[in-house]
């Protein structure tokens, strides 16, 4: 049935490169009235670049951004919303100072007499909004404090009061327990009745069976295949998504686990986990898996020292770890590629090879004085090791692809000749071809005998790399799988809580 | 990066040169004697500048510094009052000082407090408490053998005694700051703070001997000052703070952190000292002059607008998921991009 | 109806905290010198803190924003000046006049700095600190200038000094003028459009800007607003002590930021009121003026300034710091349950 009302959005052939990048080649994507759109793909599919292009932030090098069957060009993020365009990003970005009524009407608040905000107005209009979503929060309260949850719904009672009518959701679920997916689920049922054109992102497929009607699938920048879900089995998906079979993604395994290398007993910290023990042998990998907000990373942070810890005790190589200082934690021999890269693993102002060396100063210097040939020659070993493309050394690693800038903080991990090595999100944000790198390296360290803590969000990452699986909950160890004995629906069962 | 920096720093050397320049077209610039006044009046100023320089790399700032110079005067002032031998009084000065940034490095790194905010109260207190000590009064009589080396230059020459000094601290401020593991770790913990800790950097530990030193060095500042003047006030070296800062700026430092050097700062103390210096020399009033330091301020930090280092666009990454409990935890960023972004 | 939310209870705390406070320091000063609370005595806090106080509240309007202005205390003693050497020109000038015109010189050093803040895109800090250097010299060179170093109080014409020292219904004038004061901005932050984006820039500048709000022209319209307020400050001040010299407002800005951060307002911006502002004002003038009744040495004044200004920031992350933890402990209570 042909649609004779142009789609509220559509992309046409759209490209758009970095860099050295080819993020999107040629992507095409239409957005109708009353139906939610899933976007699916893996890590470096292109999805974020999509939702950028869309929400005014990049502007396509090729191809066209068309509303309501005209062509527009936004030059900011202002001109989207203008065109009634919302996105509901990963990170809200809201005032936490203000009350929640101010934040979804600030700019626009309505006034009264000589324009004076209304307050009793804009406090009874967010409630009303929120009532339409069926999601009770109080307009009054200050926003300081709210969950993730919460803020996504502000975002969205943001969106309806500047009468949005394309939505997108950005992996809106990543940091949401079942009961608040649920909830999120209905609320977007509730925009596309009202109208609205939804754009839902996420690589879980399960959401996207509950609440998509038309899915486009984005692989290595290109679209792969665009379709309503109806018509879409479970396997199309995941080999459309993949696109080569599960075996040729992840390295094959003998796991030849040896000794215990680290030992977590008891690990608390109030309100963020707790009751967490668990062990890592030498040549083995254990992922850990679970939602955003389970408690994973923090669990690493604390057992490398750079989150405190209330209690618990943390052994590598069988001596006790000091809490609470990361270069001891280094000095044991302990490593973490943390979950930012751009935060915490890198400083994207300095050079490649001043990021490499950084936690090794001491073995590149003699008294304390830097010998440069020395920082020179350790960043040029790990940059060829792992096979990091870049131009000169002394270049800021800022100009290096994600994919390189993961390998710079490999490196710079590898430097250290840990036992024991913790990745947290190991290939997220880079293209599949650097992807299938990380994965075969992290293989190869395993077999060379480091213990490797793999934290990842990707299901088939978890399950295609891991020897053991566990798996977080609100703050606590749910489930402890073998290889055999993991599969999809016991991982996720008990990363939601669900019952064992 | 390099390129850039050397840039200003060239720059920088040209306006030494100018000023020195045009001020051998005055009266009496070129002789000896001028200069060694030239060299010895930005004395203090240098070792405050000195110590500032390290603290603002990282992206922290320590306004208290002139006060910390004045309570140390007032200090050297009261025990010498009391009939202290100066042998004595000068190792308890550099003590105080070192307590005063003490406090500075308990309220900023163990309490997490905003290093302006911090610093603008012990900028009072500091001298707040030098008022207590010595009131309105002033203390003179410092010994006759020790005052030479703050006033004096190596007989013959233009040199001071106090200059060499200078010297030997920029010397060694060079060598921690460009060439030690400790002077990677300041740029990097300007530059990005949380990666520095996840890398191992102790970075609290850096912060909190920094202002010890700066405590340190100013103390040393203040036995120059009053063994200079001979004289110890409580409002010695009042406003010092601010010739400081604009010394560090000029100098190219990024009051951001993570971008600056010794040779930098070394040139902008010249090129002020000299300025300073002709302005004087040709009757141009005090007043006149902090105007040209104000405005020499305003100027030094329009240049990085000016001279915007070009950095390759990045390559966009799938956003990182955020936790509110770390959005919500201790920033471990820079403190002055947080607290004064301006617009 | 709409509950008050757990963090403005907590504000009105804080408020309510200063007053206790204050209370506390009056009592204390009463009791050694019963006249300390007499209708003189009373009068005389109030003048002296209504200075500061219109300093603190256009101070409390830049910090709100996440920016500060260390030149305060130079941008009062031009305007002071300027007062005085306006009335050595031409005694009979209506006061009016002068009063507006330190305003406007007031509010004209404020769009210097504000232009450099806004649209240099120069860090606050740095911009005031040069500034508080170029317009206090130039404050003394035209001292030095015009060979008018001081301007006494006989050189001044009564209806002036009046201004300065009279009150209207026992309340002095100078403190009309800022009550006036504190209303309008405080109204205005609350209820206009702008106002709230004052705050929204300080809590969150990328997502204020991400909202369509021109942070630019608010912040150069706060610094504006400021400096004006700190110009009639300056006008207030020769109108009370009459005599002006080039030294006038010197180190005040410790004062100023000190009244500001114990009266609640976030150096990290985006909460607090200027009724905060001011009454942090009035708090601090108190413990100075009280300071001698209670044997205190008066050299300590300058030092407490300082000490309140860290005790003020030390509280509010000890607060935090509490809160943060309460918060977790909240969520470990749901976890668990």
């Amino acid at each position: 049935m042909t649609a004779s009302v142009p789609p509220l959005l559509e992309l046409r052939d759209v490209h758009k490169s970095f860099a050295a990048v080819h993020a999107l080649r040629g992507v095409s994507l239409e957005l109708h009235a009353g139906e939610v759109h899933g976007l699916a793909g893996e890590n470096g599919a292109g999805k974020s670049t999509v939702v950028r292009v869309i929400g005014g932030e990049h502007r396509p090098d090729a191809g066209e951004v068309l509303v309501d069957g005209q062509p527009v060009h936004f030059s900011g993020p202002r001109d989207a919303q203008q065109a009634g365009i919302a996105v509901i990003h990963q990170e809200p970005t809201q005032f936490p100072d203000l009350t929640v009524a101010e934040n979804v009407f600030m700019g626009r608040q309505p006034l009264r007499s000589f324009r004076r905000i209304d307050r009793a107005t804009m406090n009874e209009r967010a409630a009303a909004l929120f009532d339409s979503l069926g999601v009770p929060i109080e307009p009054g309260r200050i926003t300081r404090g709210l969950s993730i949850a919460d803020q996504q719904i502000i975002e969205i009672g943001k969106a309806l009061s500047a009468e949005a009518r394309i939505i997108v959701m950005d992996e809106p679920t990543a940091a949401l327990s079942t009961v608040e997916a649920e909830r999120l689920f209905r609320v977007a049922k509730r925009l596309a009745e009202s109208g609205a054109a939804l754009l839902f992102i996420s690589h879980r497929l399960e959401e996207m069976y509950e609440i998509c009607q038309r899915v486009t699938v984005l692989r290595d920048g290109s679209l792969v295949t665009s379709a309503s879900m109806a018509d879409l089995t479970r396997d199309d998906l995941v080999r459309s998504m993949v696109g080569r079979s599960v075996e040729q993604l992840y390295p094959s395994r003998d796991a030849d686990a040896g000794d215990e290398a680290l030992v977590v007993s008891g690990l608390r910290r109030t309100g963020v986990f707790a009751d967490v023990s668990f062990s890592v042998r030498r040549g083995e990998i254990v992922g850990l898996a679970g939602l955003v907000g389970s408690g994973r990373s923090e669990v690493a942070r604390a057992i490398f020292g750079v989150d405190a810890l209330d209690a618990g005790t943390v052994t590598v190589s069988g001596r006790r770890l000091p809490l609470g200082d990361p270069r001891a934690a280094i000095e044991a021999g302990v490593a973490m590629v943390p979950e930012d890269r751009r935060e915490q693993g890198l400083i994207l102002d300095l050079s490649i090879e001043r990021n490499a060396t950084l936690p090794r100063l001491g073995a590149v210097s003699r008294w304390g004085l830097v010998r440069r040939s020395r920082e020179r020659d350790m960043a040029a070993r790990w940059a060829d090791r792992l096979g990091v493309k870049r131009g000169r050394l002394a270049d800021p690693v800022a100009t290096l692809s994600g994919g390189n800038q993961q390998k710079v903080v490999l490196g710079k991990w590898l430097a250290t000749e840990p036992a024991v090595l913790i990745v947290d999100e190991p290939t997220r944000g880079i293209d599949i071809g650097a992807k299938v790198e990380v994965h075969a390296l992290l293989s190869e360290l395993a077999a060379s005998g480091i213990a490797v803590l793999m934290i990842s969000s990707e299901l088939s990452e978890v399950l295609g790399m891991a020897d053991r699986v566990l798996v977080m909950h609100e703050g606590r160890l749910t489930a402890e799988l073998s290889k055999e004995e993991a599969t999809e629906e016991k991982v996720l069962q008990a990363a939601t809580g669900g019952a064992q | 990066m390099l390129g850039r920096l050397l840039r200003w720093e060239s720059v920088l050397i040209v306006l030494c040169v100018a000023v020195f320049v045009a001020g051998s077209a005055s009266d009496g610039f070129a002789e000896q004697g001028n200069i060694s006044f030239l060299l010895l009046d930005y004395s203090e100023v240098a070792l405050l500048a000195f110590a500032l320089l390290p603290i603002v790399l990282t992206g922290e700032i320590d306004l208290s510094v002139a006060s910390t110079l004045g309570f140390c005067s007032a200090l050297t002032g009261t025990l010498w009052d009391a009939g202290m031998s100066f042998e004595t009084i000068v190792p308890i000065v550099i003590l105080a000082g070192i307590l005063l940034g003490a406090v500075n490095a308990v309220l900023v790194v163990l309490f997490g407090l905003p290093s302006l905010a911090v610093t603008i109260g012990t900028l009072g207190l500091y001298r707040g408490l030098a008022y207590v000590l010595l009131g309105d009064r002033a203390v003179t009589g410092f010994p006759e053998n020790y005052r030479p080396l703050a006033t004096d230059a190596i007989p013959g020459t233009f040199l001071p005694y106090a200059t060499i000094l200078v010297l030997v601290v920029g010397a060694l401020i060079a060598v921690l700051v460009h060439v030690t593991t400790i002077g990677r770790s300041l740029y990097a913990i300007g530059l990005g703070a949380q990666t520095a800790r996840f890398s191992g950097i102790r970075v609290n530990r850096i912060k909190f001997s920094l202002y010890l030193l700066s405590g340190g060095l100013a103390a040393i500042a203040s036995l120059i000052y009053t063994l200079r003047y001979n004289s110890a006030r409580a409002d010695n070296a009042n406003g010092m703070e601010l010739v400081a800062v604009a010394a560090v700026l000029l100098g190219g430092v990024s009051i951001f952190g993570g971008r600056g050097t010794v040779l930098g700062v070394a040139t902008a103390l010249l090129a002020m000292a000299g300025l300073r210096n002709v302005l004087f020399l040709d009757d141009v009033s005090n007043e006149i002059q902090n105007v040209i330091t104000g405005l020499l301020l305003i100027l030094s930090v329009l240049v990085p607008v000016v001279f915007k280092p070009r950095r390759t666009k990045d390559v966009p990454l799938e956003p990182s998921v955020v936790d509110t409990e770390r959005r919500t935890g201790a920033d471990t960023g820079s403190r002055l991009r947080r607290d004064h972004q301006g617009v | 109806m709409i509950k008050p939310s757990a963090r403005e209870s907590a504000f009105a705390g804080r408020e309510l905290g200063i007053v206790v406070a204050l209370v506390a320091v009056v009592v204390a000063a009463t009791v050694a010198q019963p006249t300390f609370l007499s209708g003189q005595g009373i009068h005389d806090l109030f003048l002296n803190a209504s200075i500061i106080g219109l300093l603190a509240i256009g101070q409390a309007l830049l910090v709100i924003t996440r920016n500060i202005d260390l030149s305060v205390g130079s941008v009062m003693g031009l305007s002071a000046y300027l007062s005085g050497q306006l009335f050595l020109v031409d005694k009979d000038l209506p006061v009016i006049v002068v009063v507006l015109a330190g305003t406007a010189l007031g509010a004209a050093c404020g769009a210097i700095n504000g232009a450099l803040v806004a649209i240099a895109k120069v860090p606050a800090l740095v911009v005031t600190l040069g500034t508080l250097y170029v317009f206090r010299g130039i404050d003394y060179a035209w001292a030095s200038g015009t060979n008018t170093t001081q301007i006494n109080a006989y050189q001044m014409p009564q209806g002036f000094l009046s201004l300065g020292s009279g009150s209207l219904l026992w309340i002095p004038n100078l403190t009309l003028i800022m009550l006036v004061v504190l209303a309008i901005t405080a109204y205005g932050l609350h209820n206009f459009r702008a106002g709230r984006e004052l705050y929204a820039i300080g809590s969150n500048p990328d997502a204020a800007r991400l909202a369509g709000i021109p942070t630019g022209r608010r912040v150069f319209g706060a610094f504006v607003i400021s400096g004006a307020l700190v110009g009639l400050g300056g006008v207030m001040h020769a109108a009370y002590f009459g005599t002006i010299n080039a030294s006038v407002g010197n180190g005040r800005e410790l004062a100023v930021v000190a009244a500001v951060v114990v009266g609640g307002v976030a150096i990290f911006g985006g909460s607090g009121t200027v009724l905060g502002a001011a009454l942090g004002a009035l708090l601090l003038t108190t413990i100075t003026s009280a300071l001698p009744i209670l044997g205190v040495p008066a050299f300590w004044q300058r030092a407490v300034d300082g000490a309140a200004l860290l005790v003020a920031i030390s509280l509010d992350r000890a607060f935090m710091v509490r809160l943060a933890e309460r918060l977790r402990a909240e969520r470990a209570v749901r976890r668990a349950g």
